[in-house]
């Protein structure tokens, strides 16, 4: 709209203004020179690891003497990564659907009604989502434990729901609340029960924030570390924290092993990732509860 | 008499439902009692403990060891010393970037996709590749190394500084991403408007755009913060885990997981959830007095 054009408006007066503005302005050399200076470390410290994952043995040169992919048919092996990476989509696949199952008919009751108390309930969603992992994490560890739920798949999925289903209530809410609630009106006087409304109108009208949702836990859950971390035992660890087992008790593997899990670990991510695009702008994946909360 | 009352005492289901409350509401309950027992329910578990030492001691005794263990205690300072400065730097060094990639700019989404990788990837593999590309004789050595700007490498893992560097990486897209959002917030005819009556561009932004983005920046270093108050992974990984990088989550981590003091672990996660809850209030609080107008950055 005319808004981009006003808003350059002021620097645009004079013509090849925009050319000499790149001069004269050093502020905006640095801005992008410190830019680029955050992109090419983040390419060093991403890059660095595949390299070294595929190097024969690299200590004190720019780049390892030779390659090989020895490191990965090892740490296959010796991490059990099969295994891993099973349950890795066990718990994040069972943790989707669990969360979209109680989380939508709660967003459902959110966004169309209101009721005594409905702040409270929103209170109630908003609070795991905002609060660190890790400080309500071990509290929850000890309650699993003492109902040895801890070190058990169960207790994993347990407690990685705890963030998710809030979060499916929350980007949820407001995408239910921009339906035209017409729609179920019209619905219902043609005769539609509640069930042959919910499958019949809402659900195909529901399904695209259905799938951002969806995916947006899917990729939390894959990279979630402290919940996972404090709940898991040695047979129920997802990818992420049998990473950081490996790279933090380190010392008897060579670092390689490790690096060709990070890259595992990546390559999961990245797909995910370039799924979860096709369905939520990239903000999305990071803002957490601020925008619906800020609405 | 009796005909008046009647319709003035509807069935109750009537009544009810008038006020909201009728069977679609059911819906929710699944919802509540789920976080009721896994979130609500442990952490009144945790509270609870705390309150019960394992070692006796009268009610408060986990808190009061705490606060008188300078190992325990100097903790808290330990973690606001990295996080304060990670906070800071992560919002302030957002605000010019998101003043140049506001509107339509070109390879606008390249870069928040970009941006939105780090984050994704999360702080264990950030962790990692800092390993190898910080490291002595990692890359980032090698070429300060090669452009002589240093004699010798420098240490920026196993430290201080590895765990800043290592919030800054997973901190920085964040408050980038949150900033920009809040900027595009903020009608930017507002700005046009001063340009029109000759505010240059300083003060355009000093009387314009800053007031506007206060509240969002507030609610950007709220939640950069608690992230970094409560950085865990990259803590053992790139920090030293003792000394000048044994944050309070670790405390926590090492009462529970080592010594199985799981009530001197909860009576440490409430302290955490305090102290974050505090700052966060605080901020709040002076958000609270800040302008808040109908067009502001959504904050």
């Amino acid at each position: 709209m005319s808004a981009g054009v006003l808003e350059r408006a002021p620097v645009d007066r004079q013509p090849g203004a925009t050319r000499r503005r790149l001069v004269a302005r050093p502020g905006v050399w640095l801005t992008w020179g410190l830019v680029i200076f955050f992109f090419v470390n983040l390419v060093g410290v991403v890059g660095s690891v595949v390299v070294s994952s595929f190097g024969d043995h690299w200590f004190d040169t720019w780049w390892p003497g030779g390659f090989t992919t020895r490191h990965y048919a090892k740490a296959w092996g010796d991490f059990g990564l099969f295994h891993v990476l099973i349950v890795t989509l066990e718990v994040s696949l069972i943790v989707v659907g669990v969360a979209v199952l109680i989380g939508v008919p709660a967003a459902y009751v959110l966004a169309r009604r209101s009721f005594p108390g409905k702040r409270l309930a929103m209170l109630a969603f908003v609070l795991p989502v905002l609060l660190p992992p890790i400080a309500y994490g071990i509290p929850l560890a000890t309650a699993l434990y003492r109902v040895q739920l801890a070190n058990t798949l169960v207790g994993v999925i347990l407690a990685n729901l705890v963030p998710s289903v809030p979060f499916v209530v929350l980007t949820m809410t407001p995408f239910i609340e921009q339906i035209d609630q017409k729609i179920e009106s019209a619905a219902r006087m043609c005769g539609a029960n509640t069930l042959r409304m919910f499958t019949r109108v809402l659900m195909p009208l529901l399904l695209p924030g259905i799938l951002a949702a969806a995916v947006l836990v899917l990729v939390r859950t894959v990279g979630m570390f402290e919940l996972t971390f404090l709940t898991a035992g040695a047979d129920s660890q997802t990818l992420v924290v049998a990473l950081f087992n490996s790279v933090s008790g380190a010392g008897i593997r060579a670092p390689q092993e490790s690096d060709a899990m990070a890259v595992l670990y990546m390559l999961t991510m990245l797909v995910l990732v370039v799924l979860a695009l096709r369905f939520v702008n990239p903000t999305q994946l990071v803002t957490r509860v601020a925008e619906e909360r800020d609405r | 008499m009796t005909t008046v009352r009647a319709p003035a005492r509807p069935a109750l289901r009537h009544r009810l439902a008038e006020r909201g409350i009728d069977r679609t509401l059911l819906l929710l309950v699944p919802g509540l009692i789920f976080v009721g027992v896994l979130f609500f329910y442990p952490l009144m578990y945790g509270l609870t403990l705390s309150f019960q030492p394992r070692h006796g001691g009268g009610p408060f005794a986990n808190y009061r060891d705490f606060f008188r263990t300078p190992f325990d205690r100097n903790t808290i300072l330990t973690t606001f010393k990295i996080a304060l400065p990670a906070a800071l730097l992560n919002v302030l060094a957002s605000i010019p970037l998101a003043f140049r990639l506001r509107g339509r700019v070109r390879g606008k989404r390249l870069i928040t996709t970009l941006l939105v990788l780090p984050i994704t990837l999360g702080t264990v593999l950030t962790a990692d590749g800092m390993l190898n590309f910080f490291g002595l004789n990692g890359w980032f050595n090698r070429v300060l190394r090669s452009l002589r700007l240093v004699d010798q490498s420098v240490t920026l893992t196993g430290n201080y500084w590895g765990v800043l560097i290592s919030l800054i990486v997973s901190g920085f897209p964040f408050a980038f991403l949150l900033t920009l959002s809040y900027l595009s917030g903020i009608d930017p005819s507002l700005e046009s408007a001063a340009a029109t009556l000759g505010a240059g561009s300083l003060r355009r932004f000093r009387f314009i755009t800053l007031p506007l983005l206060a509240p969002g920046l507030a609610m950007t270093f709220c939640l950069t913060f608690v992230l970094a108050f409560s950085v865990f992974p990259s803590a053992i990984m790139v920090g030293d885990g003792e000394g000048r990088t044994r944050v309070i989550s670790i405390a926590a981590y090492d009462a529970a997981f080592d010594a199985y003091d799981y009530s001197k672990a909860s009576a440490i996660a409430m302290i955490m959830a305090t102290i974050m809850l505090i700052v966060v209030s605080l901020v709040l609080f002076g958000r609270g007095r800040l302008y808040r107008g109908a067009t502001g950055g959504k904050g």
